[in-house]
């Protein structure tokens, strides 16, 4: 249409973050980014960012809610470091965001925000966009509401809704920027205001002015253009890690035949789990919200004994007031999937941020001898294959197993090379049917598992509870020498689960001057942090942990390859404290619990700090 | 399909091969004895019963059913039922659980089963004290209890077990006494039948920690003037002769002396599925100069929860159709490379 002038530059990655108020609707701005950015074929990484108040005090610094993309040509594991791109719809988001941005990156301002209130709300003394504050940036300062309002003007819409769609105009202005379509948001705002035509057209008009501002503005001197990654081949779609959780323990269901029973109480930011899964009755999937988090998990250990795949997901403090229940399901051996999203604690602590400080209550959290496996999710992606490992070793060597996420990789997403049902492997079961008497305590040597003998099976009748059980018969036991045995067996059949689980191969050098060693939702920030360091000329590998209990066989004997071990963890030590305790090596630690992912330059210095520069 | 065919059932069957633990003397013998007498008669296969109790005396009691059975943990018994019968609907499901299990500890889990009305039958085996942890009061204690954890008598007001229930939306709500054999032994059944949870309280003697808590109630001179028997359709009489009943004075309950000062149609007649009537009935629960209402307080027809459940999921199916995992992982924006 516009007779483009402008020049086209190709760089190889892009991050970008849009940050506003709470109701300035910046976390559906970024996912719709996000969804066109997916189908342009970049890779890409997320972090959404947001305050636990629903409406924190409009204009505050306590309601800045930011949602931040990187997308790239290249394979990435983050969502990026400094920002090059910050949309700062007011001046709360500019004073909480701008320290991330890159030295002369790009500033995009909504200018009617800026009021004389807002900047004091934002404890801005003058307006930045007016005085020098921002130099050395490249500021791009519009009044998106009164180009909005132009374009909509014969629409007769009140001013918040017209206020309401400037977040569009940001949208189709980044879209310009980096040379997107705009058809996949123009198709989602029709099906999400079906009801409300007049809402379809203000915000369909909004994009586009923001993307025709783009075009014609001077202030713009040019566009970019970030080309297709080279992925493996397949065909892909974007999920976020909640989801993944979701479809994985969907696909271990139907692999092992047992029906998929949810019990869960809400809690931030876990809930997700429970919505997605409600929405899929249609799977036979049954799910139950509980009055709180223990009837939740009970509700889930009386599924298990019926036979069916048993799962709950909370966040740390609904993990301790489950932990009486866990402990049930070890002493029963029933298998049920316990999904720790983690958050910032102690207590209430950081609702909606993110922590990895619940490990050590994950695998020691109960009352007396109660080993439970753990397994922790990497990426957003890695979520479906955690869930369905989860499940499996749950299946396989009835017991309860805990998945570990936490905020950043819950809510985080990237695109998934979506797997063939067909692919996945089958899940084997314990239950018995033979109706002979029947020993519910009867195990199998390879696994160790016992016989899962339904309700509902004619001769299978059978008495299970918490008290400790005979060996052999499975009946009340307080014999001294029998529950020493009972404890061992309890822990040899968790142990035993190393027989099943891959080796750990680290990434970069085989030995060396130092292996960084992770778990959970660090691998992005990790992995690019060692590429950089092997890039230049550094002696460093990286492994990362699945199982964190048990521990891969080798792992022992790869922590000795290394001169040193580093080990970066969002709390204070917490795997630290168990390979120092296992393996009796001075590894190190490099820790913050920011309630944030660690950079890759954190990363990368902690490296530095041990070796040098 | 049963092994044993369920016409051919008996008591025995549902003997287990675990000595019982109570202490000897406890009410809990009698319970137990109803509880195998009445199940070969209710027509389920064996392999369908499931017993599920929580912490306390009264929760040993699947330990001595030979049927399937959960002994859970303190006061959560109701809620692992639930999901026991969510995930298995054509089970039948008894919760057994006590004072302490029930009313105190798992208080929560109580209000919400019978608020979601799951198809559920739960015996509270009520005996005013904490037996298990020898002897403290316990949320059905009388106010004045004296117990090594209220040496100068407790100070705190009691729960009253049928009124909470009813509070809560439960939808079938009965007391029963442990000593009543024939009586029980009926209740267990109407429990049984009905569609949706039936809340039985049972008033058990515990010798050890608060003999006689209830002996007003069934010594043989007193029962007479204090138990009310409630039969639906028949007027709340009592007495050895007969000769009082229950009615309506300005809105309240008062005991009437028939033929002295009402008559005979001024007795209330027991309509269970009066709710009002209900909450009165349950109201009289240790109240001095008052008998104690036995029997059926209170019936309600209301599908239970878990078939709302597998109506919607039936109904997801036939809109929807039959998940497929492959084109739910495929649904929305994918991009091939
Ligand atoms: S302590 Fe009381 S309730 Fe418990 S078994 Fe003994 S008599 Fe029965």
């Amino acid at each position: 249409m516009s007779e483009n002038i402008k020049k086209i530059k190709e760089v190889e990655k892009v991050v970008i973050r849009f940050a506003g108020d709470s109701g300035d609707g910046m976390q559906l701005t970024g996912s719709q980014f996000t969804e066109t950015t997916a189908v342009m074929g970049n890779d890409l990484a997320t972090f959404p960012d947001f305050p636990a108040e629903i409406r924190a005090p409009a204009g505050s610094l306590a309601g800045v809610s930011s949602f931040q993309i990187q997308f790239s040509s290249d394979i990435i594991q983050t969502p990026g470091d400094d920002l090059d791109v910050l949309v700062a719809m007011n001046p709360a988001a500019l004073k909480t965001n701008l320290q991330d941005l890159k030295q002369s990156g790009i500033i995009i301002a909504n200018k009617a925000n800026y009021s004389k209130k807002n900047l004091k709300l934002a404890g801005w003394e003058t307006n930045p966009l007016e005085d020098d504050t921002l130099m050395g940036y490249q500021l791009i300062a519009l009044d998106m509401t009164k180009i909005v309002s132009h374009a909509v003007e014969d629409m007769n819409l009140t001013s918040k809704t017209v206020s309401r769609s400037t977040n569009m105009f940001a949208l189709g202005l980044m879209f310009w920027l980096y040379d997107r379509s705009m058809d996949s948001t123009i198709s989602f705002l029709n099906k999400k205001f079906a009801k409300r035509p007049e809402l379809v057209e203000s915000n369909i008009r909004a994009l586009k002015s923001g993307y025709h501002y783009g075009d014609t503005v001077e202030a713009i001197q040019s566009s970019y253009k970030v080309p297709k990654a080279k992925f493996e081949r397949g065909l892909y779609r974007n999920i976020m890690g909640n989801q993944a959780v979701c479809y994985g323990l969907m696909a271990a269901s139907q692999k092992s035949k047992c029906r998929l029973f949810y019990g869960g109480y809400p809690i931030t930011p876990a809930s997700d789990i429970l919505h997605i899964l409600s929405n899929h009755k249609n799977f036979k999937v049954k799910t139950f919200q509980a009055e709180d988090e223990i009837a939740a998990i009970m509700s889930v250990i009386g599924a298990a004994y019926c036979g069916s795949l048993g799962i709950t997901a909370t966040s740390g403090p609904g993990i301790a007031l489950k932990s009486e229940a866990m402990g049930l399901a070890v002493v029963t051996e029933l298998p049920l999937v316990i999904v720790n999203v983690q958050r910032g604690g102690p207590s209430t602590g950081m609702p909606t941020k993110t922590e990895q400080a619940d490990l050590l209550q994950a695998l020691f959290g109960r009352n007396g001898e109660a080993p439970i496996p753990v397994i922790a999710a990497s990426t957003p992606v890695d979520c479906f294959n955690a869930a369905f490992e989860s499940a499996r070793i749950a299946m396989e060597y009835m017991t309860p197993v805990v998945l570990l996420s936490d905020a950043y990789v819950a809510n985080g997403s990237e695109p998934w090379l979506i797997p063939s049902m067909e692919d996945l492997p089958e899940i084997e079961t314990h239950i018995k049917k033979d109706g002979t008497k029947f020993q519910p305590f009867k195990r199998n040597e390879e696994q160790l598992a016992r016989d899962w003998g339904l309700p509902g099976t004619p001769g299978m009748e059978h008495r299970v509870g918490g008290l400790e059980k005979d060996e052999h018969t499975g009946n009340v036991s307080y014999d001294p020498i029998n529950h020493h045995r009972m404890t061992e067996l309890r822990y040899e059949k968790i142990n035993k689960i190393a027989d099943s689980i891959p080796e750990i191969v680290p990434h970069g050098a085989k030995s060396g001057d130092i292996l960084v060693l992770g778990w959970g939702s660090t691998y992005g920030a990790i992995r690019t942090a060692v590429n950089e360091a092997i890039k230049d000329g550094k002696s460093v590998a990286h492994a990362h942990l699945s199982y964190l209990n048990p521990f891969p066989k080798n792992l022992g004997e790869i922590l000795l390859k290394y001169r040193y071990i580093l080990i970066p963890e969002m709390n204070f030590g917490q795997l630290l404290m168990l390979i120092r305790n296992k393996y009796l090596i001075n590894a190190k630690g490099l820790n913050k619990v920011h309630g944030k992912p660690f950079t890759v330059s954190e990363i990368y210095s902690g490296i530095n700090d041990i070796i040098g520069d | 399909m049963s092994q044993v065919s369920e016409s051919t059932l008996t008591r025995k069957d549902f003997i287990s091969d675990q000595d019982v633990r109570w202490c000897p003397g406890c009410g809990d013998y009698a319970i137990l004895a109803q509880v195998q007498k009445v199940f070969p008669d209710l027509g389920i296969p064996k392999e369908n019963f499931l017993i599920v109790s929580g912490i306390g005396c009264s929760s040993r009691f699947p330990y001595y059913m030979d049927t399937f059975g959960f002994h859970s943990i303190h006061g959560r018994a109701t809620a692992l039922a639930t999901g026991a019968k969510m995930a298995n609907p054509d089970l039948s499901v008894w919760v057994v659980t006590g004072d302490g299990d029930a009313m105190s500890i798992g208080g929560n889990h109580f209000i919400h089963i019978l608020r979601r009305n799951l198809d559920i039958n739960i015996l509270l085996f009520n005996n005013e004290v904490y037996g298990l942890t020898k002897g403290q009061y316990s949320p059905t204690s009388s106010q004045g209890h004296i117990s090594k954890s209220t040496p100068l008598g407790s100070v705190d007001y009691p729960f009253n077990p049928p009124q909470l229930a009813l509070g809560a939306g439960g939808t079938f709500i009965a007391r029963g006494i442990d000593r009543e054999l024939k009586h029980l032994n009926q209740l267990l059944k109407e429990a049984h039948n009905h569609s949706g949870t039936s809340f039985l309280e049972i008033y058990q003697n515990c010798w050890v920690y608060n003999d006689g808590a209830f002996a007003n109630l069934t010594e043989k001179e007193l029962k007479m003037e204090t138990q009310l028997i409630l039969e639906q359709g028949m007027p709340m009489i009592f007495g050895k002769d007969k000769d009082k009943g229950m009615r309506l004075v300005k809105g309240n309950l008062e005991v009437g002396m028939i033929g002295k000062d009402c008559k005979m149609e001024d007795i209330l007649v027991h309509d269970e599925k009066n709710k009002i009537h209900g909450l009165m009935l349950s109201e009289l629960t240790h109240k001095d100069g008052f008998p104690t209402p036995i029997g059926i307080i209170y019936r309600e027809e209301k599908p239970p929860y878990e078939e709302l459940l597998l109506n919607q999921i039936q109904k997801a199916i036939q809109i929807q159709g039959e998940g497929n995992l492959d084109s739910l992982f495929q649904n929305g924006h994918t991009w091939k490379v």
